[in-house]
């Protein structure tokens, strides 16, 4: 208050109380100046998640995750931004824009589905702002080159879940095996794996059958599937629509060994599906069966922990993996926001944003829900073997595989 | 490819094309009296089921309170109408059958023991959560513009179909439900597979168009809303209201679309998003019947299940493509055998 504003307009000989009048025109000044040094030092987390379309029974949980993330983190305050893109790439895209350029976000979370994901990524790049997608192909972080350097996930990858896939299939003995999926990029994303795996496990994939999410009948698919009389079937789909080719293959009379992918693991999906599920395997996070986990093994406790808060806030078997991928992204901002923050960059600047890739980039033995991470200049992943179950379908509940 | 499978996919082909079928009439009778595709339609289909699973779930259905929410709009616009016309005249009708009536239903339909009193009365408590809201959206959303466009009223459809989406997201969530089935039996001949549940879609959708047919040919209101489809504005001189046969037909729309959704709930896991699709495939069977006659959308719609079933076989990955392709054949196949009467001449 001691610096005297230059004030040609006012005449001292016309108004006695010129100086009060300065003061008062200096106190909004005062009040922006104070709190814009508070807002600098908030952080604001962008968020953008299929909340409605397709891939809404991913986004709907992913979103109750990020409501229970704490609001201040190292004295800092946190400000979530959430945004929903409807399942749709176009709107993801413009979602990350408006995210960066408007709302000058530090991070981006997002988006639920690989092609969204990918479609991220040239925005996070060109505005270097480090994005976490909870999506699960492998093409989203590797290879780490200069525009996936900003970009980490937390599931595992697609390719994780069908190695151990393979590999179940491979030791059961079973060597015929027929795929119906959806025929949309996640069917395209697990066949195309399978197809990769499939010579090393010695497997022959002698009938790929596809039918949309909202089919009200896939008879002849399975027709088509049962004449080829396959030792296994994967079902390559996710959520409630999963359980109609299980249903139909079951009536139909297969009595082979059914598998499906981690896009089912949720409650919805065994309630709808009841006995017509009874033994299927499937490959999962370790979250779903964390009771069954040795105590020794630490992502137990964390991954418990994680489903008594989400149950408490939501409802009690309203637990499921993607809610959990959702939060492992809040646990690798609370190990890297403190490591930006000591490098002394102010939130909202690009030397910040850079200070938070680095701080995740360099995340080691990190204990989340679904695994130990451990992230490097080449693998922005992070997971191991521990990361993933085969896991059974008994009584209508999830089950470790034996 | 042999005779038994060829067998199980006609019958499969029947029972899908069954519901697309009782979708196909929905579509042409509204289009007739109304001139509105009527895509919201397979939103009222996929409201149908997910009711049906609520209800057999013990929960009151959410569908219910919707309902009542248009009720009270619609009231809101009688009294404001009343207000502005400075007569009470028909106020108290409207409250009852648009607040009185949903809240009805709604308190019946959160009775246990109505919840567990055995399909047929579930259906019938579905239904009634479910048919006043076609004429009520009606009111709402095409009555102010009757006189417009085709392309205006199908665009204002399309936007209801949106709207009906996100409401669907609210109530039901993402996730689908599957119906308990009327009947579990089931029937061997040869090696296809009869199930009982099949065979009542196929009787049951027989039956409704049987009825449907007696109302048109025999009853005077059926009569007087084949009327309004020949030519609205004669009808409007012989003393039947647009508005009243619009809401009949968005009522009787809403009954036909509404029983597909409880017959085929058993059958496939419907989620929200479902509807659109069902929509969709009868209203290709209703284009291939000209959106003007009801046996043609029926044969269109046989048809169309038909080759979906049996290309979800040969070509699963184009099963849609087909499908939908079927509508460029038939619509190149009408405009060039077209006599040349504009619709939009004044008539």
């Amino acid at each position: 208050m001691t610096a005297r504003l230059p004030n040609p307009n006012l005449n001292p000989a016309l108004n006695p109380r010129a100086s009060t009048t300065r003061l008062w025109r200096m106190l909004p000044v005062a009040a922006l100046a104070l709190a814009s040094t508070l807002a600098t030092a908030q952080i604001k987390v962008g968020v953008t998640l299929s909340t409605t379309g397709p891939a809404a029974s991913l986004g709907i949980p992913e979103r109750n995750a990020v409501a229970l993330m704490p609001r201040t983190i190292a004295g800092v305050s946190i400000e979530y931004i959430v945004l929903d893109d409807a399942s749709d790439p176009v709107k993801a895209v413009q979602n990350t824009r408006k995210l960066i350029s408007d709302d000058k976000v530090d991070v981006v979370l997002g988006s639920s589905t690989t092609p969204n994901s990918l479609a991220m990524l040239d925005v996070v790049a060109e505005n270097k702002t480090p994005q976490i997608s909870i999506a699960s192909s492998l093409r989203i972080v590797d290879p780490v080159d200069a525009k996936r350097m900003w970009v980490f996930k937390t599931p595992q990858n697609d390719a994780h879940m069908m190695t151990a896939l393979s590999q179940h299939m491979g030791d059961q003995g079973f060597r015929k095996i027929g795929i119906i999926g959806f025929n949309d990029a996640y069917g395209e994303g697990v066949i195309t794996e399978l197809g990769k795996l499939a010579p090393i496990r010695r497997l022959d994939v002698t009938v790929v059958e596809r039918y949309a999410r909202t089919d009200t009948s896939v008879t002849g698919q399975v027709l088509k599937v049962l004449a080829a009389n396959p030792d296994a079937v994967l079902i390559a789909a996710s959520g409630t629509p999963a359980v109609l080719p299980a249903r139909t293959l079951k009536e139909r009379g297969y009595k082979g060994q059914i598998y499906f992918t981690d896009g089912v693991v949720n409650n919805d999906f065994l309630r709808v599906g009841g006995k017509d599920l009874e033994g299927a395997f499937l490959p999962a996070g370790p979250v779903v069966v964390a009771k069954e986990l040795a105590d020794s093994n630490p992502i137990k406790k964390v991954a418990l922990g994680f489903t008594k808060m989400y149950e408490d806030a939501n409802g009690a078997g309203s637990m499921n993996s993607f809610a959990a991928h959702g939060w492992n992204a809040w646990l690798m901002l609370e190990r890297a926001i403190p490591v930006a923050l000591k490098t002394g960059a102010k939130p909202g600047t690009e030397a910040f944003r850079a200070a938070l890739r680095d701080g995740l980039e360099g995340i080691r033995e990190l204990v989340t829900t679904h695994g130990v991470m451990n992230m490097s200049k080449t693998d922005h992943m992070g997971f191991d073997q521990r990361a993933r179950v085969m896991v059974q379908i008994k009584n209508g509940t999830w089950t470790l595989a034996k | 490819m042999d005779a038994s499978i060829a067998a199980i996919l006609t019958l499969d082909g029947i029972t899908t094309g069954a519901v697309y079928a009782l979708l196909a009439i929905s579509l042409v009778l509204v289009f007739t009296v109304t001139r509105v595709i009527y895509i919201p339609a397979g939103e009222f289909v996929a409201f149908g089921a997910l009711t049906m699973a609520a209800l057999q779930a013990g929960r009151a259905p959410p569908t219910a309170l919707f309902t009542l929410g248009l009720g009270v709009m619609v009231f809101a616009l009688d009294a404001l109408a009343a207000v502005r016309a400075g007569s009470a005249r028909g106020l108290l009708r409207s409250a009852g059958w648009n607040l009185v009536f949903p809240l009805a239903v709604w308190w019946l339909a959160s009775l246990p023991a109505l919840q567990q009193a055995g399909q047929l009365v579930q259906v019938a408590l579905t239904l009634a959560v479910l048919v006043p809201a076609g004429p009520m959206l009606y009111r709402l959303c095409f009555a102010p513009v009757q006189q417009a466009s085709v392309l205006t009223l199908l665009i204002v459809s399309v936007a209801l179909h949106f709207a009906l989406l996100g409401v669907g997201l609210v109530m039901f969530g993402a996730e689908g439900s599957r119906t308990l089935p009327l009947t579990d039996a089931r029937w061997a001949i040869g090696a296809v597979q009869l199930s009982g549940q099949n065979l009542a879609v196929v009787l049951t959708s027989l039956a409704a168009m049987g009825a449907l047919a007696a109302f048109f040919g025999r009853t005077l209101t059926g009569k007087a809303l084949r009327a309004t489809a020949v030519n609205r504005i004669g009808a409007q001189l012989v003393g039947i209201g647009p508005a009243r046969a619009g809401r009949l037909a968005f009522a009787m729309a809403g009954v036909l679309s509404v029983f597909s959704g409880v017959l085929i709930g058993p059958i496939t896991t419907i989620y929200y998003e479902s509807g659109f699709l069902i929509g969709l495939k009868g209203f290709v069977g209703a284009i291939i019947g000209g959106l003007a006659g009801y046996p043609l959308a029926v044969a269109g719609a046989l048809l169309v299940g038909l080759i979906e079933a049996f290309s979800s076989f040969w070509a699963s990955a184009y099963k849609e493509v087909i499908v939908f392709s079927l509508i460029v054949p038939v619509l190149a196949w009408r405009s060039l055998t077209h006599r040349g009467m504009d619709e939009e001449d004044p008539e």
